[in-house]
């Protein structure tokens, strides 16, 4: 069933619709436990879509598995993913820096406030986010370190490769996940892919990975995969690779290459004069699990990032 | 007056964003003013060019009190202003959400690196920052309630009201929180527009900087006394939405008193030309923000009201 989280009336003729699909066991009234699937909140992330018709098409081929409710959202900023625009249009304002929100606030502020009231009470939420579109990254699941004790084996589920504990940042407390999880709906928030694009071996990776998190909840009873084995940051320090001139940034490394301390990680070229304006290196041995997508860059661009270690 | 450059970032397809700040006086860093840091800050930008060419004119007639240094950055986003972007051109992202910034980071946090390592340790910050939602305020001046905060210093603006809000978490990367945090009295001016000039407040926001370096004993100088602030907090203000979208025919503007009950605007069906709702004043009080677009959706806030409040 397809339900309507909260409406906005727009200049003209036209409703802001954030709109969700709730698929659950014929006649449960709702019994069982509750998963939120929710993407689109950056209106140039789409890695998200496909995740949410893939995983809805497999609960509708077998749903007599089924023993809960999964709320599939798949566009909390409808008009963003519809004008390729990453903030709120009209706004130009992160939805991802507004929550909880504000019932009484502002038009952004008040959605939040209407989607945050919608996931309340859910027992989980999986935040599918897919970079941007300058970065691309291997499917991951960030969490900050106050709450990884309680998400960590929730995480461990999702048959993503990568878990990046990172250090508590206040601005990170206005994000959708922080604020659920501080309401008691644990959440995980996943990256992975890259802007504008649609990677189908993630999206394929991650429903594998929502379907055995949904049968340890016991939202599911059918077979699931065998989850992969995540690498956590906390085995490893992250190096961070930037560009320190502008120009085009061309790779001499895959994504999700293992890589040695020094060896070539790319070039930035200059197209107008025929030059090599600087060659970047990698900071330690390990594993490259972000690596620049977009080729033009300025001084501090973000080419990688390198996660110390041996992964072979 | 000493123009330097304070930081610039080389461009392969366009010219080096370079950041000019302007210098007054010598001795110790008393006061800090910037301007735009997003570009369509025009406004920002033009106070603090009138700022600039004022304190240079007073500078040589010796209007400065010795020991004291002041320093006006005008714009440190030009490169978005040229081209019409509110954000960093890049990467949209913004310059006043990096800060205290990192020198080794991204692009942006680059810039506030550099901008930061020059405008921290001054006395007294003065930015003038624009607000994300579209309208028109009443001149003020706003400050952070981050314990350090000091409404008294606000009020020697002279500008009719000062604001005293809560910080959010989003704020905490902010010029004016890191410069609070960091030892400077901070102080966000307000004036009534952003993308437009308006003379009028222009004057308004450089005569008050000015009425505050000479109240701070960094000027020597004869203006007018301005207000007595009136001091707000954000929770005084009264939100006033729109029940119905449409175009938006506003009835009233910033600073004007209203009654309860009197309609604030009209909001009009945009195909059929009538009335679909009018905006009635909740409550008796002055106009203190006033949505300033032909469009409006329903739920925007279209005015803030500051409750039993009079002329």
């Amino acid at each position: 069933m397809v339900k309507t989280v909260v409406s906005v009336g727009l200049p003209v003729d036209e409703k802001l619709r954030i709109r969700k699909r709730t698929i659950e066991p014929e006649g449960s009234g709702g019994k069982g436990k509750r998963i939120c699937i929710v993407t689109g909140t950056h209106g140039d992330e789409l890695e998200g879509q496909y995740v949410c018709y893939e995983l809805g098409r497999r609960l509708g081929e077998h749903m007599e598995h089924l023993r809960g409710t999964v709320d599939i959202y798949p566009a909390l900023n409808p008009l963003g993913v519809d004008s390729i625009t990453r903030g709120i249009p009209m706004f130009d304002l992160d939805m991802n820096r507004i929550f909880p929100g504000s019932e009484e606030g502002p038009v952004p502020e008040y959605v939040a406030s209407r989607v945050m009231e919608d996931i309340r009470g859910a027992d989980m939420c999986v935040d599918i986010h897919a970079s941007n579109i300058f970065l691309r990254e291997i499917p991951q699941v960030r969490m900050s370190e106050i709450t990884a004790e309680r998400l960590l084996p929730f995480a461990k589920k999702l048959n993503i490769d990568y878990v990046w504990v990172h250090g508590a940042a206040t601005v990170l407390e206005a994000t959708l996940a922080h604020s659920l999880n501080m309401i008691g709906v644990p959440t995980l928030v996943v990256e992975m892919g890259v802007g504008m694009r649609i990677t189908l071996e993630y999206g394929n990776q991650l429903v594998d990975g929502i379907f055995c998190l949904m049968k340890e909840m016991g939202i599911w009873d059918g077979d699931v995969i065998e989850p992969k084995k995540p690498i956590i940051s906390t085995d490893g320090q992250v190096g961070f690779v930037n560009a320190n001139h502008s120009g085009i940034f061309i790779p001499h490394v895959d994504h999700w290459d293992s890589i040695h301390r020094g060896e070539v990680i790319g070039e930035i070229l200059n197209p107008l004069e025929g030059r090599v304006e600087e060659v970047l290196h990698a900071p330690c041995d390990g594993m490259v699990f972000t690596l620049r997508e977009y080729p033009i860059v300025n001084g501090g661009s973000l080419i990688a990032r390198v996660l110390g270690g041996d992964y072979h | 007056m000493r123009k330097e450059i304070i930081y610039q970032l080389g461009n392969t397809y366009r010219d080096d964003l370079t950041v000019y700040g302007y210098y007054f006086g010598r001795g110790e860093k008393s006061a800090c003013v910037v301007g735009a840091i997003r570009g369509n800050e025009v406004q920002q930008m033009y106070v603090c060019s009138q700022l600039v060419k004022t304190l240079k004119e007073l500078e040589e007639r010796g209007a400065f009190v010795s020991g004291n240094e002041v320093l006006v950055i005008p714009s440190v986003n030009h490169s978005s202003m040229n081209i019409g972007k509110r954000f960093w051109a890049v990467d949209n992202t913004d310059i006043n959400r990096m800060f205290p910034g990192y020198d080794q980071g991204e692009t942006t946090q680059r810039i506030a690196a550099g901008v930061f390592g020059v405008v921290q340790h001054y006395n007294y910050g003065i930015q003038f920052p624009s607000f994300y939602m579209q309208g028109d305020f009443i001149p003020h001046v706003r400050m952070m309630e981050t314990g350090f905060q000091n409404p008294g210093l606000a009020n020697l603006f002279g500008l009719p009201y000062v604001v005293i809000r809560k910080p959010k978490p989003v704020d905490t990367t902010t010029l004016n929180y890191n410069w609070q945090i960091w030892d400077t009295s901070a102080f966000s001016l307000y004036t009534n527009a952003t993308d437009r000039i308006d003379e009028k407040s222009a004057r308004q926001a450089v005569a008050s900087v000015l009425r505050f370096l000479v109240r701070m004993g960094i000027l020597r100088y004869t203006s007018h006394s301005g207000y007595i602030a009136t001091v707000l907090h954000e929770e005084d203000l009264r939100n006033v939405k729109s029940d119905a979208a449409g175009i938006c025919r506003r009835m009233v503007d910033p600073g004007q008193e209203v009654h309860r009950g009197e309609v604030l605007a009209e909001v009009i069906h945009p195909l059929e030309g009538q009335v679909v709702s009018r905006i009635l004043s909740p409550a008796g009080g002055i106009i203190f923000f006033a949505h300033n677009q032909p469009l409006v959706m329903e739920g925007s806030i279209v005015f803030k009201i500051i409750k039993r409040l009079h002329e």
